[in-house]
């Protein structure tokens, strides 16, 4: 394409491009994120590209569109089918002629594919109706499905770049800003923080250059948010940045994206050479004389280089170490200079706010949090997935009209927010309102995003020793408090979960959590007893079970627990001795099996492959 | 001259130039914080955290490291209130399970009441504070050693484990360190630190090995004076 030299021209563009489109041409959208690619999207693709040549259909009526994430992971490998909005889970290659014969040509629904509803067995066609679907409000991700996160065109197509054309065509630096504050737009990462204040002390700050990154240094435990928004829709992304450089009067950008991202990288590169050669990045940004550019810098995957001093510390060159942050980024970060760093979610906000105005967008949400936020809904859930909700919503029509409730009938007992360094919310809070205060308040956090439903078959001391084990390990171990404290409390945790914990132990732990929070240098170990506290205040009930009792009463804990098998449901088919990995469930067919507790390793797979609940845990 | 500012530590009302840490302007008023990774030789770098302060500037109370943040005007500094000596207490529990052994760890223990650490003693020696690789990047300029790995597998090391080719044997890692960690010692011409041996210069004039060699050398290059200029002793100059 052309390089592009005013607002206009950018205009004109987009009706070429959209004018080229038939908007009742078929289109087989498939997801190419890297949920739906781990459960072989990619063969479907090329089954797809083989079979419409083997069917000799017209490619100049269908198309095939690989996308980004549209969320309901669960249920991938996804397809729909446009413009009917046709929905097609758990796709696989042996369906691909089927589609494209009956649904793709003949406009036929394949029943099988569809939405079933679980509770009413109803079959539901078009994704927006999916109750998965229906009760999101998909702003900012929504926009996934809808393109090739490859194309520039596809963006510009439906919409993108309009809001930096906006900016350009005569709004100043400050009055961005001000729409940005108006608008409440609070950081997406974590803290929370509002972004307009942000970009604001970075703009007034004394030196040049000014820095401006995007991190993408995403590490909790089961968030993949910010993975899904910079693979999926990366154009979103560079036009917040953008829009975010000319308010602040900042020449170059970063993304601090992790290795472990290749497809993010992958796609995030190839946004930032389209758009320099559109003219949308680089010097002379749409004719306006304004410059900025953006470099993309791959992190090794350290959880503390999402820290915004580590981060720094990165992109120079050093060790991810955090240093101590009396001073603040906006004064001096990166390279000691003004810099505004904010999450990939929160940019990917801006085009949003910016085009469809501050006062719109405080239309969304609570009182101090406005818009939506994506969350990583995982763990014990049925339908587990990025969901986009806005501010307000409680935990219960998250987890249960979203999420679809718990699977196998169990009982909710917790749900974990803010990664690892959140906490663990009980029952009693589901219908708590979801926001960045008010999640706060019960001392969890609302983090990156990240929800971790849990079960009566998770042990609360078995959650908080894994989250602890996960922060010792990514400790940078520059401060003591993080580094020895976090490591010494995992061996208090280790010690209940063998049976051995005292009830001083709990005194000790719940004294060091408080140390540990006051004493540590960065957020990482100024947080990390967080799922600690947050289980020994809401469930210090199973942490004295397993001390005065010496149980686990979730049977999760190994050395507090035996299998036995239940005379009474036992039909004796065999499958636990099948299963068992180590010989210990024997028996002869058809009659009751026994375990044989000095061969087993309590791994649980007996229980798993059991049909008739006959695996007694105590 | 800088400008003054005016603070209170422990309701003394103290002026200090601006941009000095509370440490030291405490440390100036004669006002004892605990420490143990600061140097006034060295950039400060709050790793240790014993000299954590309550501060409250401006309606808004805080924990900091008082080697670190720089004083303000109006600052108010507590030294000892309950949450801080909470963060020392674990703070030295902590290294105790590290080195419960040194004279300089049992003095702040001592004075902080705590008796023994309630956590299993692993006598790693090292505590971490990191005063050794500061000043062999800061001071001598040379970085033969830094730190390894992460969290508690964190170490000080050569690059690969291995025999530092950087070091130029002057051995101020050994005089820095504040528990006495790093063994250096002097036999047959030959100074050993850890387990390296370095080859020392003996002096021309009267026979005895002074320097190692490899520090006479980076003096020379640093200098530009030729190699023989440091074939004698001092004495024998």
């Amino acid at each position: 394409m052309k390089r592009i030299k005013s607002p206009q021209e950018l205009e004109k563009l987009r009706k070429e491009i959209q004018a080229e489109r038939d908007p009742n041409k078929s289109c087989i959208a498939i997801c190419a994120g890297t949920g739906c690619l781990a459960l072989g999207s990619d063969k479907i693709i090329a089954a797809f590209k083989k079979e419409i040549k083997k069917q000799g259909v017209d490619t100049a009526v269908t198309t095939i569109r690989e996308t980004g994430c549209p969320g309901f992971c669960e249920q991938g490998p996804i397809v729909v089918i446009y413009p009917e909005e046709i929905c097609y889970l758990r796709v696989t290659v042996k369906d691909v002629p089927e589609i494209l014969s009956k649904t793709v040509v003949n406009k036929e629904v394949i029943e099988r594919l569809v939405y079933k509803d679980p509770a009413s067995g109803e079959r539901i066609v078009k994704d927006s109706e999916i109750p998965f679907y229906r009760k999101q409000k998909r702003y900012v991700i929504g926009n996934n499905i809808n393109i090739d996160p490859k194309s520039l065109e596809d963006y510009i197509a439906t919409g993108g770049y309009a809001a930096l054309a906006k900016v350009l065509n005569g709004m100043s630096p400050e009055s961005v800003i001000e729409e940005i504050i108006k608008a409440n737009l609070r950081g997406r990462g974590g803290g929370g923080f509002p972004a307009g204040w942000k970009w604001e002390a970075t703009r007034k700050a004394k030196g040049e250059p000014k820095y401006l990154i995007c991190n993408a240094d995403e590490g909790d435990p089961g968030a993949f948010m910010d993975r899904a928004l910079l693979e999926g829709s990366p154009h979103s992304v560079l036009e917040g940045m953008i829009i975010g450089a000319y308010a602040i009067g900042c020449g170059q950008g970063y993304i601090y994206v992790r290795n472990e991202y290749p497809l993010a990288v992958e796609n995030a590169t190839l946004a930032l050479e389209k758009a320099r050669s559109l003219g949308l990045l680089g010097d002379d940004i749409l004719g306006s004389g304004f410059n900025f550019d953006i470099k993309i810098n791959r992190g090794g995957g350290a959880f503390v280089c999402g820290e915004s001093s580590a981060l720094f510390a990165s992109i120079e060159g050093r060790t991810g170490e955090p240093r101590a942050k009396y001073v603040h980024a906006t004064d001096r970060g990166l390279y000691d200079k003004p810099t505004d760093l904010n999450n990939v979610e929160t940019w990917a906000n801006v085009p949003l706010i910016i085009n469809k105005g501050a006062d719109w967008y405080r239309t969304i949400g609570t009182e101090n949090s406005k818009g939506t936020k994506i969350f990583a809904l995982v763990g014990k859930i049925n339908n587990t997935g990025l969901v986009e909700v806005p501010m307000g919503i409680t935990l219960r029509e998250i987890i249960y009209d979203i999420g679809g409730g718990i699977p196998h009938g169990r009982k909710f007992k917790a749900v974990q927010t803010g990664g690892p360094s959140g906490g663990c919310i009980p029952e009693q809070f589901l219908d708590m309102t979801v926001d960045f205060d008010e999640l706060a308040k019960i001392g969890s956090m609302m983090g990156s995003g990240g929800m971790i439903v849990m079960d009566d078959h998770n042990c609360m001391v078995d959650v908080a020793r894994y989250f602890l084990k996960f922060l010792e390990e990514e400790s940078c171990g520059k401060c003591t408090p993080c580094r020895e404290g976090v490591y010494q409390m995992r061996m208090i945790l280790d010690k209940i979960t063998e049976g051995k914990g005292t009830m001083e132990d709990l005194d000790t732990i719940e004294w060091m959590g408080q140390a540990i929070i006051d004493g540590s240098l960065c957020a990482l170990g100024g947080t990390a007893p967080n799922p600690v506290l947050s289980t020994l205040k809401y469930f210090r009930h199973e942490y004295e079970a397993h001390i005065k009792d010496k149980k686990c009463p979730a049977g999760v804990c190994k050395a507090l627990i035996t299998y036995t098998i239940d005379p009474e449901k036992c039909t004796g088919c065999d499958v636990c001795a099948r299963v068992c990995p180590t010989d210990a469930a024997t028996g002869k067919k058809k009659e009751v099996y026994t375990i044989d507790q000095e061969k087993c390793i309590k791994c649980g797979a007996c229980i798993e492959g059991c049909n008739f609940d006959a695996v007694i845990v105590s | 001259m800088a400008e003054m500012v005016t603070l209170t530590i422990d309701g003394r009302t103290i002026s200090a130039p601006a941009g000095t840490t509370i440490l030291e302007a405490a440390k100036d008023a004669n006002i004892y914080i605990p420490n143990l990774c600061n140097n006034e030789e060295l950039t400060p770098y709050g790793s240790c955290r014993l000299c954590m302060v309550e501060i409250t500037h401006k309606g808004r109370t805080r924990i900091v490291a008082a080697c670190i943040y720089e004083v303000v005007d109006g600052l108010e500094v507590n030294v000892n209130t309950e949450r801080v000596l909470n963060v020392r207490k674990l703070v030295i529990e902590l290294l105790l399970a590290r080195n419960n052994e040194h004279p300089a760890l049992r003095k702040i223990a001592d004075e902080l009441g705590v008796k023994e650490t309630r956590f299993p003693v692993e006598k790693k020696g090292c505590i971490l504070c990191g005063q050794c690789v500061r000043t062999c990047r800061e001071v001598v300029g040379v970085s033969a050693i830094g730190f390894s790995g992460r969290g508690i597998t964190r170490r000080i090391a050569a690059p690969f484990m291995d025999f530092p080719p950087d070091c130029i044997a002057c051995g101020s890692c050994v005089y820095v360190c504040p528990v006495n960690f790093i063994p250096m010692r002097e036999e047959n011409g030959v100074r050993t630190i850890i387990r390296f041996d370095f080859p020392m210069q003996q002096c021309k004039k009267c026979g005895k090995y002074f320097a190692p060699k490899k520090q006479l050398e980076y003096f020379s290059k640093t200098t530009g004076l030729p190699l023989d200029h440091f074939e004698n002793c001092i004495d024998c100059r």
